[in-house]
C-alpha cells in the first residue's frame, strides 16, 4: 500500500490535515455518483405517478407507496399482457439453476483433466476450449437459432439451458484449470500409486479442496447467466422470456401511459439477485471478475 | 477394459467439450462465415456468390453510423472508464478506513444487468421528468439535457451510463495491481524526497502497463459486444442515431430477416475483437514462457 498522505511531513502538519479532508470528500462525492442512480430508482418506485409528474427526480417521497411494486411484480403491461414480472422471474430462476450447476460441474470436471493430468494435447485442447470465450455472441446466433428449432428447443427454457452451458464451459473450465494448476502434481501421483480412480481422486481429494473456487464460479455463472439479454432475447418467445427481456418489455412497451415508478420497481426487481449476491459474497464477485478479465 | 478406461479418462471426460466447442464454437464460425459469402436473405442459401454481402455492409448508410459510433463510444468509453478507475485506485489507495464499504459502492453497477443499467439511466436523462426537469425546478429554467432525444449527443448518453457501469471495475484492476507493486522502490524514492506526483507519474504508473494493457482488452471486448445497453437506453435511436455492430446485427438478423447481412456484420465483429485480443493473447502467452 503506498502511503503518502499518511507520510508526517513536519513542517507543515496542517497540510496533511487538509488533504485528508480533501481526499475524504473526493471520496464521497464519487460515493453518490455511484449511488445515485440506485437512489433515484428506489425513490421513483416508491412514488405515485402523480408525484413523479409534478416533483423533482431527486426529492424524497411525499407519500411512500408500494402500489408500483405491486403492479411491476404482477400487473405490468408487456406488449398486450399484463401479469408483471413475476412469470419472467421464475423463468430466470428455472433456466440459470439448472445452467450454472451443468457449467459448474463441466468446469471442474474439465479443469481438473487439464490441470492434473496433463496428457499430450491436454494444453491444446484447453486452448480450443478456451478459445470460445473471446468470440462475440453475435457469430454463433445464426446457427444456433436454427439449431435450436431443428431440435425442437426454439423458444424454450431448455434450449436457453442449454445454449448457456455451451458457451458458459469456457469460463468454468479456465477458471477450475488456473485452480487446480497451483495444487502439486504429486498428490495425483501418491494418490495413483494406491491405487485410487481417476473420480475417486477427483472427489475425495481435490472437490474438498475447492469450494472457494465452486463459489467463484457459481456467482460469475450465475450473474452472467441472470443479467444476460442478448441470448434470452433472441432464443425465447412469448411466455418463456428471461427476467432481462421482459423488463425491456415492459420498460419500452408503447401501449397505455408510462409509469416510470413501475419500470423502477421493475428494475430493480430483475436486479435483486444478483445485487444480493454481489453484497453477501463481494468478494468472490471481484474474484471471478478479475479472474475471468484475463480473457477479456 | 477397465484398465484402458482408466488411462484415458482424462482424455474421455474431456471429448465431450472438446467436440461441444468444435461444432458450437467452431463450426458455428464457419457456418456464419459461409452464409456471409452467400446471397442468403430471409433463409439461408448455401451457393458461394464471393464478397457481396461485404461490399453491400460498407455501402450501407447504416452500417457505416453503426462503426462510426462504435469508434466514437469505444474510444470514450475506454478512455474515461480508464482515467477514472485509476484516479479512483490512487485514491482509494491512501489507506482510508473505510476502503471495503467505499469499494463495494464503487463496483456494485458491475453487478447488474445492463438492461438495468439503460432503464435507470434512460429515467434520470428523460428529458420531460428527469435530470433536466430537476435542474430546471431548481431555478435555472433554460437548462436544457436533451442528449437521449438529440441525433447528435444520443450516443454520449452510452458513454455516461457505460462509463457508470464499468469503471468501478476499472478501479478494482488498478487497485489489484497497486497492491502488488514494489514498495522498496517507493519507499526509496519517498526517502530521497522525491515529489509524491513525481512518483505517480514516474515510478507507479508507468510500472502498471499490464494493467493499463487488460484494462484496455477488457473495456475494448465489452464496447464492441454492446447491445443490451443500447436496446435498453436508446432503442438504437433516435432513428439509428446510437446504433452499434451488435444492434445492426441484430436487426438484420431478426428484424429484417437478411442473413447475409447478419452474417458479415457478425463476422466484421469478431474481426475486430480478433484484432485486439490476439495480440494481447500472444503477448500474454509469450511472457509466461520467457
Amino acid at each position: 500500500m503506498t502511503d503518502f498522505i499518511n507520510t508526517p511531513s513536519p513542517a507543515f502538519p496542517w497540510k496533511n490535515l487538509v488533504l485528508r479532508w480533501v481526499l475524504y470528500l473526493l471520496l464521497a462525492i464519487f460515493a453518490v455518483y455511484y449511488m445515485l442512480p440506485l437512489f433515484v430508482m428506489v425513490i421513483t418506485s416508491l412514488k405515485s405517478l402523480e408525484e413523479i409528474r409534478t416533483g423533482s427526480l431527486i426529492s424524497l417521497p411525499r407519500d411512500i407507496t408500494f402500489e408500483a411494486w405491486g403492479a411491476a411484480w404482477t400487473g405490468a403491461c408487456s406488449g398486450i399482457k399484463c401479469e408483471g414480472l413475476r412469470p419472467y422471474f421464475w423463468n430466470s430462476v428455472i433456466m440459470a439453476a439448472p445452467a450454472v450447476v451443468i457449467s459448474t460441474l463441466i468446469g471442474a470436471i474439465n479443469g481438473y483433466a487439464v490441470a492434473q493430468w496433463r496428457f499430450r494435447g491436454a494444453n491444446l485442447i484447453f486452448a480450443l476450449i478456451l478459445f470460445g470465450c473471446f468470440i462475440p455472441f453475435q457469430v454463433v446466433l445464426l446457427p444456433m437459432a436454427r439449431l435450436l428449432g431443428l431440435m425442437g428447443l426454439a423458444g424454450s427454457i431448455p434450449g436457453l439451458i442449454m445454449v448457456h452451458v455451451i458457451y458458459g464451459i469456457g469460463f468454468t473450465t479456465l477458471f477450475f484449470r488456473n485452480y487446480y494448476v497451483t495444487i502439486p502434481i504429486e498428490l495425483v501421483k501418491a494418490a495413483k500409486v494406491d491405487g485410487a480412480s481417476f473420480f475417486r481422486i477427483f472427489f475425495s481429494v481435490f472437490l474438498p479442496l475447492s469450494l472457494p473456487i465452486i463459489v467463484v464460479t457459481v456467482i460469475w455463472q450465475f450473474t452472467q447467466i441472470w443479467n444476460d439479454f442478448l441470448f434470452g432475447v433472441s432464443f425465447s418467445e412469448a411466455g418463456t422470456q428471461p427476467v432481462t427481456v421482459a423488463l425491456n418489455n415492459i420498460v419500452n412497451s408503447t401501449t397505455g401511459v408510462k409509469e416510470y415508478n413501475v419500470d423502477m420497481a421493475s428494475a430493480i426487481i430483475a436486479a435483486l439477485p444478483t445485487l444480493a449476491v454481489y453484497v453477501i459474497a463481494g468478494k468472490y464477485f471481484i474474484r471471478g471478475l478479475t479472474a475471468g478479465s484475463v480473457k477479456g | 477394459m477397465i484398465s484402458w478406461l482408466e488411462k484415458h479418462m482424462p482424455k474421455i471426460v474431456l471429448a465431450p467439450s472438446f467436440v461441444v466447442s468444435l461444432v458450437f464454437v467452431y463450426g458455428f464460425i464457419g457456418w456464419t462465415a459461409w452464409i456471409s459469402l452467400t446471397r442468403s436473405r430471409l433463409l439461408p442459401r448455401y451457393d458461394f456468390h464471393g464478397v457481396i454481402q461485404y461490399e453491400r455492409l460498407f455501402e450501407s448508410v447504416r452500417w457505416d453510423a453503426a462503426i462510426n459510433n462504435l469508434f466514437v463510444f469505444g474510444f470514450l468509453f475506454i478512455v474515461i472508464s480508464t482515467i477514472l478507475g485509476l484516479i479512483l485506485a490512487i485514491l482509494l489507495d491512501q489507506k482510508i478506513r473505510t476502503e471495503g464499504v467505499i469499494r463495494t459502492i464503487y463496483l456494485y453497477p458491475m453487478a447488474l444487468s445492463l438492461i438495468v443499467t439503460g432503464t435507470a439511466w434512460k429515467w434520470i436523462l428523460n428529458p420531460g421528468l428527469g435530470f433536466e426537469a430537476a435542474i430546471r425546478g431548481l431555478g435555472w429554467t433554460t437548462f436544457s439535457f436533451d442528449w437521449l432525444v438529440n441525433p447528435e449527443m444520443a450516443i454520449y448518453t452510452i458513454v455516461i451510463a457505460g462509463v457508470w457501469q464499468a469503471s468501478g471495475f476499472v478501479m478494482a484492476l488498478f487497485l489489484a495491481g497497486l497492491r502488488s507493486l514494489d514498495q522498496e522502490v517507493i519507499k526509496a524514492a519517498q526517502v530521497d524526497g522525491i515529489p509524491t506526483w513525481r512518483i505517480y507519474t514516474s515510478i507507479i504508473i508507468p510500472s502498471m502497463a499490464s494493467v493499463f494493457l487488460s484494462a484496455f482488452v477488457v473495456l475494448a471486448h465489452l464496447a464492441i459486444k454492446s447491445f443490451d445497453l443500447v436496446i435498453a437506453l436508446t432503442g438504437g435511436g433516435p432513428g439509428f442515431a446510437t446504433d452499434l455492430p451488435a444492434t445492426y446485427m441484430y436487426t438484420m438478423a431478426f428484424s429484417r430477416g437478411d442473413l447475409g447481412q447478419a452474417a458479415s456484420s457478425a463476422m466484421v465483429m469478431m474481426m475486430i475483437i480478433f484484432a485486439i485480443v490476439v495480440p494481447y493473447l500472444y503477448s500474454e502467452l509469450r511472457a509466461k514462457h520467457d
